[in-house]
């Protein structure tokens, strides 16, 4: 107990920070990944080609993705940043993935109908294949939430704080009760985010006939 | 001194379609269908039926000839102004799972950004018309409606802009045959309310004998056949007693003199 009073307002700022760090990079991700993810499922020969490189950025190890940018101008200058770049860039897949699945994937017969009726191209998007993709999209957001508050804790070794400081500090002094104290507030946000984004997904849902 | 003919509602002159690899589906058809008739295009599957009636809104652009709508070429007409102005209805139906059978209905005037009231008026007034009463149906989703209904809610969707011409692409295909009588017997009498130049696309005589003012026989993108309901029992032409053989094989009766009518059906 005497830790956890201790310890409290550490763990409360290395949670914000934390916090902080998967959120903007969330926003990054959804900010580019959606558009792309549209843009794709216009022209769906670009689609395994930029799929593809998503998918290699999501396969190199975070602590070398870390490492990686650290020399880069500007974004070398602030852990912080590496940190948003390069949980930008692990949240991007499952984004654009879900996107582009959640627009090709609406029935052929209702985008044709959109299209007979005279809807433009914007409101054919904002009409009516955003609304039927929505609970695919925040599928992808989802998991990419998820994934990006466990790989936030690698952050750290750049100095980037959030949580996973308090378990870098853990490991290297032996002390379990600090890599818990990093570990299991990381791992509620994890839950807490999957089940927020979980429940808009249920909501946005459209049920089939 | 004798006055010119009436522009045609729609016009196919010289149309044909090939796919990228070659294939021809439509083959230089040229056909007139004038203000305010009702016109099927019957003939097997693949022979081009949906491939003529979609080079009218335009959701394919022929190869080569031209579709001119009341005497203007359907490629200078603005596209978005050019499928308002024209109701489409297919099988599938395609309303849209989230709205309401409201908000499907007037989606059309949305799009203009009616005002609200003028379009909610307008729905309940076509849903009236297509026996879907407004106190009940207006807020139900498409989930909650029989096959029927839904066809209803799409010919009503169609019908919202008060669009000239009519497309419909099998409409009641999917139905039971029963269901398929009533719609049809409600086809016929807005058909006789609200004056449409109508495509209908099918390969039910039955229906085409009950709805149409002529009847276009299609095999091969190719027009093998144009002729009135009366006209087309009584030809000697081949392909057409063939596919009169065909529907009326059941009936003891010479199919020359059957009622061309659905009520004579069993």
């Amino acid at each position: 107990m005497s830790f956890l009073s201790q310890n409290a307002s550490t763990i409360l700022t290395l949670t914000i920070e934390h916090l902080w760090l998967t959120a903007s990079a969330m926003f990054f991700a959804a900010a580019i990944a959606i558009p792309a993810g549209i843009l794709l499922a216009r022209s769906p020969r670009w689609a395994r080609p930029v799929i593809g490189i998503a998918n290699i950025l999501q396969t190199i190890p975070s602590l070398a993705m870390f490492g990686f940018l650290l020399p880069l101008p500007w974004l070398g200058d602030r852990a912080a940043r590496i940190a948003i770049v390069a949980l930008t860039a692990y949240a991007l897949l499952p984004i654009l993935r879900n996107t582009y699945a959640g627009i090709r994937g609406i029935d052929p017969s209702l985008v044709e109908v959109a299209r007979a009726l005279g809807l433009t191209s914007r409101q054919r998007l904002f009409k009516i294949e955003l609304p039927l993709a929505a609970s695919f999209i925040l599928a992808g957001l989802r998991t990419a939430t998820v994934t990006c508050v466990g790989i936030a804790t690698i952050a750290a070794a750049v100095g980037a704080g959030g949580l996973g400081e308090l378990i870098f500090r853990g490991v290297a002094s032996v002390d379990n009760r600090l890599v818990l104290a990093g570990a299991i507030p990381a791992a509620l946000l994890a839950l807490t985010a999957d089940a927020l984004l979980g429940l808009l997904e249920r909501l946005t849902k459209v049920p089939s006939a | 001194m004798t006055t010119p003919p009436p522009t045609p509602a729609i016009h196919f002159r010289n149309v044909s379609f090939a796919l990228a690899n070659g294939q021809l589906l439509l083959d230089r058809i040229s056909l007139s269908l004038d203000e305010g008739t009702t016109t099927a295009i019957l003939g097997r599957s693949g022979s081009g039926k949906t491939t003529l009636l979609r080079t009218v809104n335009r959701l394919l652009d022929p190869t080569n000839g031209e579709v001119l709508l009341s005497g203007v070429n359907a490629r200078d007409r603005n596209l978005i102004a050019l499928r308002r102005s024209i109701g489409y209805v297919i099988q599938e139906v395609g309303l849209f799972p989230h709205f309401t059978l409201e908000r499907n209905v007037a989606l059309v005037l949305e799009a203009e950004s009616t005002p609200l009231a003028q379009r909610i008026r307008r729905a309940h007034e076509l849903l009236t018309a297509v026996g879907l009463a407004p106190d009940t149906f207006a807020g139900r989703f498409p989930r909650q409606l029989s096959g029927g209904q839904r066809q209803r809610a799409g010919l009503a969707r169609a019908l919202a802009a008060d669009p000239p011409i009519l497309l419909m692409d099998e409409p009641f295909g999917a139905l039971d045959p029963l269901t398929r009588l009533e719609m049809q017997q409600m086809m016929r009498s807005l058909l006789q309310r609200f004056r449409k130049t109508v495509l209908l696309v099918t390969h039910d005589l039955d229906e085409a004998l009950y709805l149409a003012d002529r009847i276009v026989l299609l095999d091969s993108g190719r027009i093998l056949a144009n002729l009135t309901p009366q006209e087309f029992l009584r030809s000697a032409q081949p392909e057409v007693r063939a596919y009169v053989q065909a529907f009326r094989r059941a009936l003891p009766a010479d199919p020359a003199t059957a009622p061309p009518t659905q009520e004579a059906a069993p």
